[in-house]
């Protein structure tokens, strides 16, 4: 469904990524993993178009998309959840929400309400008076909301409270339920384990590593080497 | 006393207009984040537009409803063929490009109308005074408050009541986020820009009966519309209609006492909030 074939990008002068290829099929749940300054926000917005794709191709359901605005990646079937989240903080939960959602797309706003039981009780209030968890839990619903074919989910768990990371991997599991097509940056690597159906390792701009989950589970050493601090 | 009465009066109407003037500024800094130094121009423009429909016998209405077309189309052409291809340059190049477009568009109404301004009565319906008993109350005023108000309204449901409002106040805080929904971020600021131009010329037109029009009038205008902008709070989008009518007042009253003293009030007002409380009145959203 998704490919990248040697993706450069830069920040200025400075290179990100060196030549990034992987693939994602479509129904499956790609964890993206790597240290810190690894890359893997880089390949995200550079896959959204966000970053300039330098050189290399991405195609996505077979057509190149790399060199499009973002609002036609977009329209095309991707959306990214920033890990900067990007809450609009003075439009209300169910305005972010519905301001996803594109006609055709199986997820409704109420749909979301119900999928998202913890945020539904605040759709009134604005995006910028909740909780960082429940922040990152509006943001999920506003991607979704535009019935993604593939969904970017950039650390969706990052900093939140135990009680939150289990509301989103709650998610998670519904999203491989219905077999929506994810890539998932994520540090904890047992969460990102949990749904992955495969991995792929980034260190220094470039895809190291990939693997299955089977095999990832049976040497999970293969991973921690490039995750852990040198 | 009724003196008094009668230039709050005139200060609500007046204070009504710049804040049309300056809701309209208000959407163009918060989408595109340039101050639009054209905006006395489409002011004038609307003006022009309103007297020229006016003159060939359009209905007033029709000729307000120019004034804002008018202004709004040309909004529309600024953005999409000069701010938008500048977007990738500096902020400067883009503040540059407002004022030259705006002296363009001033020495072009100089050149089909001429220098010496034009004015137009009030249609009949809306000419004279309403006797209030303690004092006479100008219809036109009251139309011109009127008006103001209900294009405000109807701006503010817009934003708040929309899906492309919801879109607008989204792209003010997060560009890229309203891109990863499939928004199109160059048309949202086209369609901004033309709102904001929009309202400058439905400002001019309103104008007009009251105070004329000329190529440059636009100027004073806009200058106080940056006062208000600024006294209502730069990160707010109607901080400026309350700093509008308060302004509208205030200067209103000012020329009671002191004449030619109530523009210096208002620059001075800007100067200070500028320096000591520069998120104005009404501060952040
Ligand atoms: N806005 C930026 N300007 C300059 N360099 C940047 C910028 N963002 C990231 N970089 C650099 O690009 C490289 C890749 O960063 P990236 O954010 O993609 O890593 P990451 O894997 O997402 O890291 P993290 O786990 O911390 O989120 C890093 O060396 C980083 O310092
Ligand atoms: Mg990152």
């Amino acid at each position: 469904m998704l490919t990248l074939s040697s993706i450069d990008a830069y920040y200025g002068q400075s290179q990100a990524l060196h030549g990034v290829s992987f693939d994602v099929a479509e129904g499956e749940i790609l964890a993206l993993l790597g240290r810190n300054g690894a890359g893997k926000t880089t390949t995200l917005r550079a896959i959204m178009g966000l970053n300039r794709v330098a050189r290399g191709v991405v195609r996505f359901d077979g057509r190149v998309i790399s060199g499009l605005p973002t609002h036609k990646i977009a329209r095309a079937g991707v959306t990214l959840v920033p890990e900067t989240r990007d809450a609009f903080s003075l439009l209300s939960v169910e305005e972010n929400i519905r301001l996803g959602y594109r006609t055709g797309s199986p997820y409704t706003v109420e749909r979301l309400l119900e999928m998202f039981p913890i945020i539904r009780e605040f759709r009134l209030k604005k995006g910028g008076e909740l909780s960082g968890g429940q922040q990152q839990l509006m943001v999920m619903a506003r991607g979704l909301a535009m019935g993604p074919k593939l969904l970017l989910l950039d650390e969706p768990s990052q900093g939140l409270a135990p009680i939150m990371v289990n509301a989103v991997a709650e998610v998670l599991s519904a999203l491989r339920r219905d077999r929506l097509t994810v890539i998932l940056v994520e540090q904890n690597l047992r969460m990102a384990l949990d749904v992955a159906d495969r991995v792929v390792i980034l260190e220094d701009g470039v895809a190291v590593d990939a693997l299955s989950r089977a095999a990832a589970l049976a040497d999970p050493a293969r991973v921690e080497k490039h995750l852990a601090v040198h | 006393m009724n003196l008094v009465a009668a230039q709050i009066v005139n200060g609500l109407a007046i204070g009504m207009l710049y804040a049309v003037m300056a809701l309209g500024l208000s959407i163009i800094k918060g989408l595109l984040n340039v101050p639009n130094f054209a905006h006395g121009a489409l002011f004038a423009v609307g003006a022009y537009v309103c007297y020229t429909l006016s003159t060939i016998g359009a209905p007033f209405a029709v000729a307000l409803i120019g004034a804002f077309s008018g202004a709004a189309l040309l909004g529309f052409l600024i953005e999409r063929f000069g701010i938008a291809n500048l977007t990738g340059g500096s902020y400067l190049l883009q503040v540059l490009f407002l004022f030259g477009t705006a002296l363009v568009i001033e020495q072009i109404l100089v050149l089909i109308y001429g220098t010496t301004g034009v004015s137009l009565v009030p249609p009949a319906m809306l000419g004279g005074a309403m006797d209030l008993g303690f004092m006479f109350l100008p219809r036109y005023l009251v139309f011109c408050a009127l008006v103001g108000a209900f294009s405000i309204v109807a701006v503010w449901l817009l934003i708040e009541k929309t899906r492309i409002g919801s879109s607008i106040r989204a792209g003010i805080e997060r560009r890229e986020m309203v891109q990863c929904l499939g928004i199109d971020i160059g048309t949202l600021l086209t369609l901004g820009f033309a709102l904001g131009a929009g309202m400058a010329g439905l400002a001019g037109g309103i104008a007009l009966p009251l105070l004329g029009a000329n190529a440059t009038s636009g100027n004073d205008m806009m200058a106080i519309a940056f006062v208000v902008l600024v006294l209502g709070g730069l990160g707010s989008l109607y901080g400026a209609v309350a700093a509008g009518i308060l302004i509208g007042v205030a200067q209103s009253l000012t020329t009671l006492v002191a004449p030619s003293a109530s523009t210096l009030l208002i620059y001075v007002i800007m100067t200070v909030v500028l320096l000591i409380g520069p998120k104005g009145l009404f501060g952040e959203r």
